[in-house]
């Protein structure tokens, strides 16, 4: 049995990130960047009194003309060939409607998604009535984004075996601007488990299966995930939190990196503030040294 | 009241990982996640404590008035327990979302405290005039196990209260006029070191778990809560949720409930023991991570 209550006066409150000479300065919603005279009002920005003010709290960006302010905390805008990670919330006519972090739930057509068994045909009233059969609400799924609507909501699409609908696991939400960009959001660690690295800032982690049904909306609820399977899962979970928490990029490196230095605490000890910090600060030498 | 939703293949996980002793943030079925505590921070009040539990985020505020007792007793003082859900602390909690919650948490805060607190401590003049203590509950996040995070919260700030001295009395025919002492430290402190914390246990599977997350919240059956005194006195039992329990595992339940409550009591007395030793020029940090 494990319980600590600690002072708020004794905790660690450190930056992992070094003190630069000119940190960027941070505008606050009504305050005012520069006069209007000469500039743009792009995102983020409104004028007031014949100057421009910032309507988010963030940084200031200028291409030419164009100023706009980058909010440091936002929810997620998606972009065209994102992988996301995405919960049904409701089926309606011929789609689902699916939670992605972002201000509007995005859409995924009935037409968007591979058929069991791979069968390609045009979709009827049979498979409208079937919708349930295959995705039904509060399931989880990995999807790419398809196009973004004029309203800024989202379409998606699963036709690629790569996506599908997910199974046992865990998922851990974090920032979405903290996910790294890269080529492969699908990952095998080296410690038997998978992630998958929603652009939306949902990560999923599930112990690696080769041999999956690539198609298929059924899902193995006899199946137990075996202690050291779970453990890792646990390790990575508490570790990539461990990272967002002070704010570090995360991508397959940095958790990798995370992952080899919280070996000397056991999982539940993770949780704690001074592992969290331990982790963050090892991690950030770890990757300055490699250079990225 | 939760906005999050779990399908079967994520319950499953959660309730196979509590089978095998090993939950999903690698805590055993007793452990608790690690607490945050914060004492004075609200420098109007008589006492106050902040308590961060994962992502639960509590304030508590104790506020002293000179009331007249009750007819029935008139020898004792008030004590008065609100409980505000804010709705930043979930979507749910919006316009009158949080009041059912509020009503339960603070009718039993009010149960349990209430065979264990000594309210004559709280009597100026009997028949007259008495202490009343306002009680004031502020949900600011919710992480999960509420109850608990609450409980703890309001001991704290309990534990930090004091009252002011009374220096004189006037008697002017039937009314009593008190003088309380102009220096705001001239105070006596409140005894409250012997008040229970409500220690929850989640039904999931065939056992159950302490501190569960919201997350395993969704997968329980039922959850008991157990209010229990530093010396292991069970003073009152509250069942949630929709799940029944056998009486040989509600006993149980109840008897593990309780020894995890002596322990629980324990450390939070450590922990204000240690404030107190700590208390010279000590910096405040509120909300500020």
């Amino acid at each position: 049995m494990n319980i600590s209550i600690s002072l708020a006066s004794k905790k660690t409150r450190h930056a992992v990130l070094k003190p630069s000479s000119n940190p960027p300065i941070i505008f606050t919603p009504g305050e005012k960047i520069r006069d209007q005279t000469g500039f743009m009002r792009g995102h983020g920005t409104y004028v007031s009194a014949g100057s421009l003010k910032a309507t988010v709290a963030g940084v200031e960006q200028n291409i030419n003309k164009l100023v706009t302010v980058s909010p440091l905390r936002c929810r997620y805008n998606g972009e065209i060939g994102d992988v996301v990670i995405a919960r049904v919330t409701e089926l309606v006519h011929k789609r689902w409607k699916v939670d992605i972090n972002a201000r509007l739930d995005a859409v995924l057509l009935l037409t968007s998604i591979q058929l069991p068994g791979g069968e390609l045909r045009r979709r009827g009233m049979e498979d409208e009535q079937s919708m349930r059969s295959y995705l039904s609400e509060g399931d989880l799924i990995s999807a790419e984004v398809h196009s973004v609507f004029a309203d800024g909501s989202l379409s998606l699409h699963m036709r690629s075996l790569k996506y599908g609908k997910l199974g046992q696991g865990v998922l851990v939400k974090v920032q979405s601007n903290l996910i790294k960009r890269s080529k492969n959001h699908f990952h095998n660690l080296s410690a038997g488990v998978s992630v998958i690295l929603g652009n939306n800032g949902y990560i999923w982690i599930e112990p690696t299966n080769d041999n999956k049904d690539p198609v298929g909306f059924e899902v193995d609820l006899q199946q137990v995930v075996d202690i050291g399977d779970r453990q890792t899962i646990s390790r990575v979970r508490n570790v990539v939190l461990a990272l967002s928490y002070y704010k570090m990029l995360i991508y397959d490196t940095s958790i990798q990196y995370a992952l080899e230095e919280s070996n000397k605490y056991t999982v539940s000890d993770l949780l704690t503030a001074e592992a969290c910090y331990d982790i963050a600060n090892l991690t950030r030498h770890r990757l300055q040294a490699m250079g990225e | 009241m939760s906005l999050v939703s779990l399908n079967e293949a994520e319950k499953v996980y959660i309730i196979h990982g509590v089978e095998e002793n090993f939950r999903c943030d690698g805590r055993s079925r007793q452990d608790y996640r690690p607490l945050e505590l914060e004492m004075d921070i609200v420098s109007n009040a008589n006492g106050s404590a902040r308590l961060r539990l994962a992502n639960s985020d509590i304030l508590v505020c104790v506020k002293v008035e000179i009331d007249t007792p009750l007819p029935e007793a008139p020898k004792d003082g008030k004590i008065e327990y609100f409980v505000d859900c804010s709705a930043n602390a979930t979507p749910a909690f919006e316009g009158r979302g949080g009041e059912h919650l509020a009503a339960e948490l603070s009718r039993f805060l009010c149960l349990a405290h209430g065979p264990v607190f000594n309210l004559s401590k709280l009597c100026i003049v009997p028949g007259q005039s008495c202490w009343k203590l306002f009680v004031d509950v502020l949900i600011l996040e919710c992480g999960g196990n509420l109850f608990d995070a609450v409980s703890l919260a309001a001991k704290a700030a309990l534990c930090n209260t004091s009252l002011p001295n009374i220096v004189g009395t006037y008697e002017d025919g039937q009314n009593i006029d008190l003088q309380i002492s102009d220096d705001p430290f001239d105070t006596k402190p409140l005894e409250a070191s012997d008040l229970p914390v409500l220690v929850s246990l989640c039904k999931i599977g065939n056992s159950y778990v302490a501190d569960p997350t919201i997350e395993e919240e969704i997968c329980g059956a039922g959850c008991i809560v157990v209010s229990v005194t530093p010396k292991g006195n069970v003073t009152a039992v509250l069942k949630k949720g929709a799940g029944s329990f056998m009486p040989d595992t509600l006993n149980e339940i109840i008897m593990s409930g309780s020894h995890i409550g002596i322990l629980l009591n324990k450390a939070l007395n450590e922990t204000l023991i240690q404030d107190m030793s700590s208390n010279v020029c000590k910096q405040q940090y509120g909300f500020l991570k």
